[in-house]
């Protein structure tokens, strides 16, 4: 029997055997600082207050949930999309930015760093520390920073110091690891928001609170649109799996709901040029969680790889190792080739250019059996950070 | 008794233990470095695990694991190496290094090797104490491998007895709130942490690492602990010459009085 708290943390950080918090010493008291908080602050009236507010006059939210017509003719399904695109910044990074700078402040903190891959997740980490006039550093990998130039300058533009990761392989993990270094050297007066539902606990069940807004809104909006409150499927892409957590999030004990998580397969799952982690990872630990990543027979983390940077990570949050290991969602490996021709498509049937990210998502459309079922999409960002790689692609 | 208590037994101060990484400045330089270090007079060697993503290191351990690794390091080969270890060494010998290497070798496999080899203790500075209660402490007393912990400045005073608790060997008392790499000097900061553990009088011996680099640094946080720990200051040496007399008259310009 499925029980209700099945799927979501248990009091010791775990996931099913995912999770926990493997951080050295120097990063325990902070880490405790927030496992023994954060629960507490996040429900005062006062933070929802403020939360809510922001969510509705500073991001723009509700996104719009919108049945995506001339899609649904193309699969014979009832396609919604859920516009997370539209949030301010452009992505649905915005909500977990939102929610731990607010936590930032109640804990009294100072100052915030972040690691960013894309540029997504460090441009709505700026454009918070802007809102609130906090300090603010983000790490980049070097390798990144040259291929995200333009989110590099709106950082910038924002007021964020960007610090290029010149070690290991200096894309997203190593930015993750500097961030980390940081707040080792830094342990009293800097918050650290990670961007996706990885890292030690209680980081995972951190983010997919501040995300499930997501699937809260699709519910009253479906429940408006067609008169019942949850879809037959929700499909999201997976890069650590932020926007996807938001959308399963309150369709998790639905076992009527089935979950689709798309995975960057890169060139291909059976090529070593892939993102692909429920394919080709194993179990252990990375940034602080037990989780599945890509790592050699020796425990040496592997550089993956993507056409897009936001998925481009080595491995997946353990709520998410957790949903693949018991079946509770499907897990589709998606191609950079598979991933461009969905982003082509759902431009020219709907008047939409999503993200790369994003594109993964839609083109999950062409590997399950959707033929008469409704069907939600989360749109997690639009395409404009994108448009050299379409234009790059050259293949429209 | 495991080696690490024979040496706390003997010597109540100036104990001295080297880092350094394994397969590092050469892949077969394991057992030589270990052999000279205990030659010169040092009473723990502990060499460290190349790892990927070491977020617990500065630049100069980072660069000699990626170095290691490039060369075809791995625990495996580390274990393969240390084979004869107990042919050559007497005083103990730690392993220090990052947990999923280490589940990736096989977790109980691990401990077993490492009894076979006559590895006396383990630092995996991320396993905390938590993860190390519920699911590792059983199979590393099994073999008799100790699991040093690690305190910092930060550490809440709770946390500071209930890791006294927990220790066996030494406790690994990281001196600032830093990742590791060489520094100039102690700060008056420091000062007051290393006295207001001292003053505890917890039952278990500490040694101070992270920044110890010289005879100064050395000397000094010999006062608060029955001795310290260098790493980066070592491999620093080793970049710039890893020969026999050269490691020799590193260990004496510290030791020496
Ligand atoms: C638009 C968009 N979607 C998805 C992702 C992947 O992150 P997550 O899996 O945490 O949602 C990113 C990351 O940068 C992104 O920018």
């Amino acid at each position: 029997m499925i029980t209700k708290e099945n799927y979501k943390v248990n009091s010791k950080g775990y996931y099913g055997k995912f999770g926990g918090a493997y951080v050295p010493e120097m990063l325990l008291p902070n880490i405790l600082e927030l496992q023994e908080n954060y629960l507490e602050i996040t429900s005062r009236p006062s933070f929802k207050k403020e939360f809510d507010y922001l969510l509705k006059d500073y991001v723009g939210r509700p996104t719009p949930l919108y049945l995506a017509q001339r899609m649904s003719e193309k699969y014979q399904a009832q396609i919604f999309l859920k516009r997370e695109d539209l949030c301010h910044t452009g992505a649905h990074k915005v909500n977990n930015t939102i929610g731990q700078i607010l936590l930032a402040k109640a804990l009294n903190k100072k100052k915030i760093i972040a690691e960013t891959g894309a540029g997504q997740h460090g441009v709505a980490t700026a454009t918070v520390c802007a809102l609130m006039g906090m300090e603010c550093i983000i790490y980049m990998g070097a390798v990144d920073m040259v291929r995200q130039r333009p989110n590099v300058e709106r950082m910038k533009i924002l007021g964020a110091e960007i610090r290029a990761a010149e070690s290991g392989s200096k894309t997203l993990k190593d930015a993750t690891n500097e961030a980390m270094r940081h707040w080792i050297n830094h342990p009293t007066d800097t918050h650290y928001i990670i961007g996706s539902v990885v890292g030690p606990h209680p980081y995972p069940d951190l983010v997919a609170r501040f995300q499930s807004v997501i699937s809260e809104e699709i519910k009253y909006q479906l429940n408006e649109q067609i008169g019942r409150d949850h879809p037959d499927m929700v499909i999201a892409c997976v890069g650590g799996g932020s926007n996807a957590a938001g959308a399963f999030y309150h369709y998790l004990d639905r076992p009527e709901v089935q979950l689709i998580a798309a995975e960057a397969a890169g060139l291909g799952i059976d090529n070593k040029k892939s993102a692909a982690t429920t394919f080709l990872g194993t179990e252990g630990v990375l940034h602080g969680s037990k989780t599945l990543l890509m790592q050699t027979a020796d425990g040496q983390v592997t550089e993956p790889y993507s056409i897009s940077a936001g998925l481009d990570y080595p491995g997946i949050g353990p709520i998410h190792a957790h949903l693949f290991d018991s079946g509770r969602a499907h897990f589709c490996a998606v191609t950079d080739e598979e991933a461009m021709h969905a982003g082509i498509d759902l431009s020219r049937l709907e008047g939409i250019i999503p993200a790369i990210e994003t594109a993964h998502a839609i083109s999950a459309l062409d590997k399950i059996e959707v033929k008469d079922k409704v069907v939600v999409i989360n749109v997690s960002g639009r395409g404009d950070k994108d448009l050299d790689t379409y234009i790059t692609w050259g293949k429209y | 008794m495991n080696r690490i208590d024979e040496v706390f037994s003997k010597k109540k101060k100036g104990v001295l233990n080297i880092y350094f990484t394994a397969g590092y400045p050469k892949i077969n330089d394991t057992l030589r470095i270990a052999r000279t270090l205990e030659a010169a007079g040092v009473d723990i060697i502990e060499i460290g695990i190349p790892y990927s993503d070491p977020i617990a290191d500065g630049p100069t351990i980072q660069d000699s694991s990626q170095k290691a690794l490039d060369a075809g390091m791995s625990l495996k080969l580390l274990m393969r190496q240390l084979q004869d270890l107990r042919k050559h060494i007497k005083i103990p010998v730690i392993l220090m290094g990052y947990i999923n290497p280490v589940l990736q070798y096989g977790f109980t496999k691990f401990c077993q090797d490492c009894k076979e080899v006559g590895i006396d203790g383990v630092i995996l500075p991320d396993l905390p104490m938590q993860e190390y209660a519920e699911m590792y402490q059983v199979t590393f007393e099994e073999y008799g491998i100790y699991n040093i912990f690690l305190m910092t400045p930060q550490t809440s005073e709770k946390r500071v007895l209930q890791i006294n608790e927990a220790s066996k060997g030494f406790i690994y008392m990281v001196s600032s709130a830093s990742i590791t790499g060489a520094k100039q000097e102690v700060s008056q900061a420091q000062i007051d942490y290393f006295e207001r553990i001292q003053k505890m009088n917890l039952s278990v011996q500490r040694l101070i690492g992270f920044g110890i680099s010289n005879k100064e640094t050395f000397d000094n946080a010999c006062q608060y602990a029955s001795g310290a720990i260098i790493g980066s200051a070592f491999i620093n040496q080793l970049n710039k010459d890893d020969s026999d007399e050269a490691i020799t008259s590193f260990v004496g310009s510290i030791i020496n009085p």
